[in-house]
């Protein structure tokens, strides 16, 4: 009898040791605003790029890459679980100051702190990045000082408008991201902004 | 005592530079969704996750049978890892300023789904996730990797 049973065992333990494998899967989403992006994947046996919605691949234990079908209802219904856990998509707001003021905000710009504060109450853990920006009149280096002390201004309007978040950041951005593009030196007050980026 | 302090000031050094890095200093992230069992491991120390835990870079994700995490990382790429899996957040460096930065991560097993952030526009080439198997490039996208092996 013992000489039957340590074959098996030899066997189960051979079996758990290599387990067949099921394959690696890629597949590209489409973003939520509906344009699609591009995976360039790497495996033993070269390159793939995958630049359709809902391009897939499987990839077996050596690297070998081979092309599988996906559509929205399939990934939906093996990833949908996975898809429904993400964490709820960044969001911002935007706040402009008066003309030839660095600490009074335009009189649209003052509803915002409200939708503000509603949006950090629907979020889980939400962290604050004040994130200041300049237009292209004067260098560089200026107007990154220049953005990160508009920042300061609103995250002190923040904290004395009683916003409270698990964290609150201060960023200059200054010339870097123009809300409307213009040539360098271009006086621009749509550029002269604060942006309250909220994840 | 001066034995003591020989080894006093080698160490306030060293903390000092710590706290200078050239990137963006502290957390690479934080977790905004969890549900069952999800552990990170940093410097051999295991610690239960909650919502609101910060990860850093070179932490660990673990997540137990029906589990999952859903990570935002400070440029907002968005890391959910599914049931069983293993993520590893080898680097993460973000410049809030410029947006220059890297990010990079390894399913070991289970599933993730990515949706990339500030950094892969940026500097797309310096962002780079990768299984047992493949390493994926990314160029500003949304996708899911699953991971069919063991752990390796």
């Amino acid at each position: 009898m013992d000489a039957l049973i340590v074959p098996a065992i030899a066997l189960a333990a051979y079996l758990f040791s290599q387990p067949v494998a099921s394959p690696d899967r890629i597949v590209l989403l489409p973003d939520a605003d509906g344009t699609i992006g591009a995976l360039v994947v790497t495996g033993a046996t070269g390159e793939q790029k995958l630049d359709r919605a809902y391009a897939a691949l499987a990839v077996d234990g050596q690297g070998k890459m081979q092309a599988v079908s996906e559509d929205a209802a399939s990934v939906q219904q093996r990833y949908g679980g996975l898809l429904g856990a993400q964490p709820p998509h960044p969001t911002s707001f935007t706040v402009y100051f008066a003309s030839g003021s660095s600490t009074s905000l335009t009189p649209e710009s003052q509803p915002v702190l409200e939708q503000l504060k509603s949006a950090l109450a629907q979020r889980p853990a939400p962290e604050i990045s004040v994130i200041g920006h300049t237009d292209r009149v004067g260098k560089l280096e200026a107007n990154d000082a220049l953005s990160m002390q508009r920042a300061a201004t609103v995250k002190e309007m923040l904290t004395a408008a009683g916003i409270r978040a698990v964290a609150l950041e201060v960023v200059g951005r200054g010339e870097r991201e123009p809300l409307v593009p213009t040539a360098d030196e271009v006086a621009e007050p749509r550029n002269r902004r604060v942006e309250i980026s909220v994840r | 005592m001066w034995r003591l302090k020989s080894m006093i000031y080698p160490l306030i050094l060293s903390a000092s530079l710590l706290a200078s890095p050239i990137w963006a200093a502290g957390d690479a992230g934080m977790v905004k969704t969890l549900k069952g069992n999800v552990m990170i491991e940093r410097g051999g120390q295991r610690q239960n996750a909650s919502v609101g835990t910060p990860v850093q870079a070179a932490d660990r994700i673990v997540t137990g049978a029906d589990s999952s995490v859903g990570i935002t990382l400070q440029d907002n790429t968005r890391l959910t890892a599914g049931p069983n899996s293993t993520l590893d957040l080898n680097k993460f460096a973000f410049d809030t300023t410029t947006h220059a930065g890297t990010v990079d991560a390894s399913v070991k097993r289970g599933s993730l789904a990515v949706i990339s952030g500030k950094i892969a526009k940026a500097t797309p080439q310096n962002v780079r996730f990768a299984t047992n198997t493949v390493t994926l490039g990314v160029r500003g996208t949304s996708f899911i990797i699953e991971a069919g092996g063991e752990e390796k």
